[in-house]
């Protein structure tokens, strides 16, 4: 047993990997009954209103289609939940794209047809859907996202920023990105009496099961919902959508199985977004560099019906020195569709402007940007006054810059040139906080000696199914095959969202406690009982402990861009990301997040945007041609590498999250590269030839 | 799904007469852009005639020199063909240019040189298009109109042509072939497709049920070097901003011949003769390259978001004429 090699840290790969690539892994739309029928949604034509009029007899004509569902005649759901989940109950448009009928057909192409078939009436009102610093109905929201308090101020910002030597004042624009997962939004529910059962494409099944059981009026025994494969999400899979909603209510109205998939055309109305932000970002520095004055304001916006707050400026609240500070976040809501989580929500847009801006800085100081960091590295978290339960960004720097060869570095602009092509490099901070949640899990010691590990984690195509038998193992002292993990279900013991970079986190510290629990018992026998023993655990109190320490991950990225003169357009050369982000606990599905967090980032600095179209309401790219995520010749090779950290104040793994610092910083390290190329600052992402090729 | 008919066609008389007697009847080829249309609602054929299996797959040396290209060959399998990538490169770059590699496996010659528009309002049945329900007005003029066209456009279309290689067909004075229940006919590339006027719902000059069989090059223009360039937002797999082929020959630093082409600025691919027109006997240097081309693109009428693409074109042609200029006098780029 004492020669046993570790299984956290090992390299181990995807449990699930040999079916997902061999297409026998069964996501929430492939779970079809022979019974079963197909959804398809209708989505408003207008972008504010309502509806007058529904007209389904074109539609109903086919005898394939079964019902279709609209406000007249759709379930009514219990109040006071999502507004956003509220679908078919009211004739209310509040932005195009909302989802006004539902047509339920034995075959999706009956479906579909039929939804091409529905009629409906509007009156329609005018609408507001663009986002200005000077829009009139912007206001101080009770606090942003995460709790976080929607405005803090700090010593006299005014009073320092006058009296700074150095001073910059810029505006940081992110336009509205959408997640656009692999797998589309997608579920089939079934109901078996008064209980629900839906497959759902999820990134937290216990919340699905929580949230569906209050709009349908039910105990949440009476829902079960299972997420075992899921298609990559983004946070746009970490609440419940209407797919779930509507699948179910398809499902209660023709005594059927539904199956509903949203279309990759309809997601961008329906499924959430990135907020855009506008990012007026002030700091004062002396004349060695010395932060005095920190000032990050933002604006952004959310929908009629709910309150959405970007916290983009959360990040410079913990992130470098600055004596005098003043944060606040101001939104207004326009006749857009709800805006939600997208990775690194907060910090990956207010560190791009953050970051944007220390670059400026130490231009504007004639300093390193790397040097003007270290200058302003805070021994204790600005805002809260804690210590750092460990923080090594200065390392995370210097590893970076000795990989990277930045000592070689000319720092003046446009300095390098191959041809036609400009060369720059640029480096960027990265950081995101640690998150715990409780959860629970159960450890189950069978008579055939394996060990079921249950606990109702999602694996949205991370690894965590893995990661989690390797903690298991771990704590059990015992080789990985041993252990079977099970996740995915709200059958089993309750878990949080895979979200917020918490999941292995919140998961992995349930399933170590129930894990050594069942360690002490399998100790205590000689063999295991036929009907085997249990450990569960639960770690609510866990969960608050640590409090006292300010923690965050930390990391740096650093890139090398080519500029064309004739074209404006941008490539990536080289891309490196160095973090410390506790231990790591999977160096193979490690790296796939940190690679992936930092492709997303160079979508976001040079190719990803959503573009709002003032007439309809809409946005205008609506699949993956016109949304331009990353294609392979678009990536270069990718460098990761991750600092040995130990910090005792985390969870028993000593692990932080690694889902989203990877994206955080990339897209500042990527335009500080492109303004080191070119001498050229474009501060709206993303940084397209058309915006750049005017100034070159 | 609206049912509609599948038919295979087995010889292209069979295909031809299938058409012509149904005005709502489609030619398939390689589906990539039809089906997807047909999935938006966007086309609504009654029947599909599947050209695809017609003996049209060849490619073959024409007599004089030049390449006959059947309708039905793939992309993908003339991007490699050695005597494309030897005789015509700025062929093979434009194809590998478009798409993707699973795209262009599918995709056939006859079909790209078909395919629509990407305008976000032809794509999306909610909302107004003159090309795909005339009269309904464009509001591409006022709204979406980054990718859209700056020359050639109307008040009533501002669609720009997706195509990459016909860019390059058209700088190579190729020819098309087609057949129709009137009989046979051959026109240029360049003349294949149309302006929009007040007619954007007509991309082309072929009349319903007229098929295009083969696509024919000429020998190549002699001692000249040819080269396809396209800038866009993503490396891969993203429609043109704007795209240029150009075949020039240069002797003791004089233009003898050249032949230029955009893509992304009009409804069709734009030959540029008025700058090939002003180049001919001119030194073969940035400054005349750009006189020509400023020449070229003082017809061109921007909108509010699309004026970048005049610029655009004008610097990306004066690079790669640069470059086939400096490539011919054997210097460096």
């Amino acid at each position: 047993m004492t020669t046993l090699p570790r299984t956290l840290g090992a390299d181990t790969a995807r449990l699930e990997g040999r079916e997902k690539v061999t297409g026998t892994a069964r996501y929430a739309a492939d779970h079809g009954h022979p019974d079963g029928l197909f959804a398809w949604a209708v989505p408003a034509t207008i972008a504010r209103g309502e509806i007058t009029g529904v007209d389904t007899g074109a539609a109903l004509a086919d005898p394939a289609v079964l019902t279709v569902l609209t406000h007249e005649n759709a379930p009514r759901l219990e109040e006071g939940v999502d507004p956003t989940l509220a679908v078919l109950q009211s004739p209310r448009v509040a932005h195009r794209g909302q989802i006004v009928a539902l047509t339920v057909a034995t075959s999706l192409e009956a479906a579909r047809a039929a939804a091409g078939a529905v009629r409906l009436d509007y009156t329609s009102e005018p609408h507001d859907v663009l986002l200005g610093l000077d829009h009139p109905g912007l206001y101080a929201p009770e606090e942003a996202n995460g709790g976080h308090p929607a405005d803090r101020e700090r010593g006299d910002f005014d009073t320092a920023y006058d009296e700074a030597a150095v001073q910059h004042d810029a505006v940081y624009e992110t336009p509205p990105l959408h997640n656009h997962p692999m797998e589309p939004h997608a579920a089939t529910a079934w109901w078996e009496g008064e209980r629900l059962c839906l497959y759902d494409s999820s990134q937290g099944s216990s919340t699905v099961q929580q949230m569906l059981a209050q709009l349908f009026g039910l105990g949440p025994e009476r829902v079960q919902v299972t997420s075992e494969h899921v298609g990559g999400g983004f946070g746009s899979k970490g609440t419940p959508r209407p797919q779930a909603v509507l699948a179910a209510m398809a499902a209660r109205v023709t005594g059927r199985p539904v199956t509903l998939a949203l279309a990759r055309q309809q997601l961008a109305a329906v499924t959430g977004h990135r907020a855009p932000t506008l990012q007026r970002l002030r700091l004062g520095a002396d004349r060695d560099g010395r932060i005095q004055a920190l000032a990050h304001e933002i604006v952004t916006q959310s929908s009629a019906i709910q309150e959405f707050v970007e916290q983009a400026a959360a990040p410079s609240r913990t992130m470098y020195v600055s004596p005098h500070s003043r944060t606040t976040h101001r939104v207004t809501r326009l006749d857009v569709p709800t805006p939600s989580w997208m990775r690194a929500p907060g910090e990956c847009p207010g560190m791009y402007a953050l970051e944007s801006a220390m670059d400026e800085l130490a231009l504007a100081c004639g300093l390193d940007p790397i040097e003007l960091r270290l200058r302003n590295e805070p021994d204790r978290e600005p805002d809260s006054g804690r210590p750092y339960s460990s923080r090594h960004l200065v390392e995370c720097l210097r590893e970076g810059a000795r990989r990277f060869g930045w000592q070689h570095r000319d720092p003046a602009v446009q300095g390098r040139r191959d041809g036609r092509l400009l060369l720059g490099t640029g480096v960027a901070a990265s950081t995101y906080p640690v998150m715990v949640s409780p959860c629970r899990a159960e450890a189950h010691a069978r008579a055939d000696g394996l060990i079921d590990v249950r606990v109702n984690a999602t694996d949205i195509g991370t690894g965590a199914r893995t990661v989690l038998a390797q903690i298991a193992a771990d704590a059990l002292r015992m080789p990985l095959d041993r252990v079977r993990i099970h996740v995915g279900s709200s059958k089993l013991p309750e878990a949080p969202v895979a979200g917020g970079s918490s999941g292995t986190s919140s998961w992995g510290s349930a399933v170590h406690k129930a894990c050594e629990g069942l360690r002490r018992q399998l100790a205590e026998h000689d063999e295991v009982p036929e009907t085997g023993l249990t450990a569960t655990a639960d770690t609510t109190e866990e969960a608050k402990r640590g409090q006292e320490y300010a923690r965050h991950a930390y990391g740096a990225q650093f890139c090398e861009v080519q500029v064309d003169t004739a074209t404006g357009e941008t490539r990536v050369r080289r891309l490196l990301g160095v973090f410390a982000t506790g231990r790591i606990l999977n160096p193979r599905t490690a790296r796939s997040q940190f690679l992936g967090g930092m492709t997303m980032g160079l979508g976001m600095a040079l190719t990803e945007h959503s573009t709002v179209d003032r007439e309809f309401g809409d946005y205008a790219e609506r699949d993956l041609a016109m949304y331009h995520v990353p294609v392979c010749a678009d990536v270069p090779d990718i460098d990761v590498h991750w600092l040995d950290e130990e910090d005792p104040h985390l969870n028993p793994m000593g692990s932080k999250g690694i889902g989203e610092i990877g994206i955080v910083g990339t897209a500042a390290a990527v335009t500080n590269a492109v303004h080191h190329a070119t001498g050229v600052r474009i501060r709206a992402l993303p940084v397209t030839p058309d915006a750049l090729l005017p100034h070159l | 799904m609206k049912p509609f008919r599948y038919e295979t066609a087995t010889d292209p008389a069979a295909a031809v007469d299938l058409l012509s007697r149904r005005p709502r009847a489609a030619f398939l080829g390689g589906g990539t852009n039809l089906v997807d249309l047909m999935k938006l609602g966007v086309e609504v054929p009654e029947m599909l005639v599947d050209v695809s299996r017609l003996p049209f797959d060849e490619i073959t040396e024409t007599e004089d020199g030049g390449l006959r290209v059947g309708a039905t060959v793939r992309n993908s399998t003339l991007a490699v063909h050695p005597l494309v990538r030897r005789r015509y490169p700025v062929l093979s770059q434009a194809l590998l240019a478009g798409a993707s590699p699973q795209l262009r496996n599918l995709a056939t010659i006859g079909g790209n040189l078909l395919q629509r528009t990407r305008c976000t309002y032809f794509q999306d049945i909610g909302k107004p298009c003159n090309k795909r329900r005339p009269g309904s007005g464009c509001p591409a003029r006022s709204g979406i109109h980054r990718d859209l066209a700056v020359l050639g456009a109307s008040q009533h279309c501002v669609a720009t042509h997706p195509s990459d290689m016909a860019v390059a067909l058209t700088a190579l004075d190729a020819t098309v072939h087609c057949v129709s229940a009137e009989g046979t006919r051959t026109l240029p590339v360049a003349e294949l497709h149309r302006l929009p006027g007040d007619a954007p719902e007509r991309d082309t000059v072929l009349e319903h049920g007229e098929l295009i069989t083969a696509v024919e090059l000429p020998p190549p223009a002699p001692a000249a070097r040819s080269a396809y360039r396209k800038a866009r937002e993503r490396a891969s797999y993203a429609f043109a901003l704007a795209s240029v082929a150009a075949d020039l020959r240069v002797s003791d630093g004089t233009v003898q011949h050249v032949r230029l082409a955009f893509g992304a600025l009009a409804a069709k691919p734009w030959r540029a003769r008025a700058a090939e027109a002003a180049l001919v006997g001119q030194p073969a240097t940035e400054e005349s390259f750009g006189r020509a081309l400023d020449q070229e693109l003082a017809a061109a009428e921007p909108l509010r978001d699309n004026g970048y693409k005049i610029p655009l074109a004008r610097r990306l042609a004066v690079a790669v004429l640069t470059d086939l200029a400096g490539a011919d006098e054997g210097g460096a780029r």
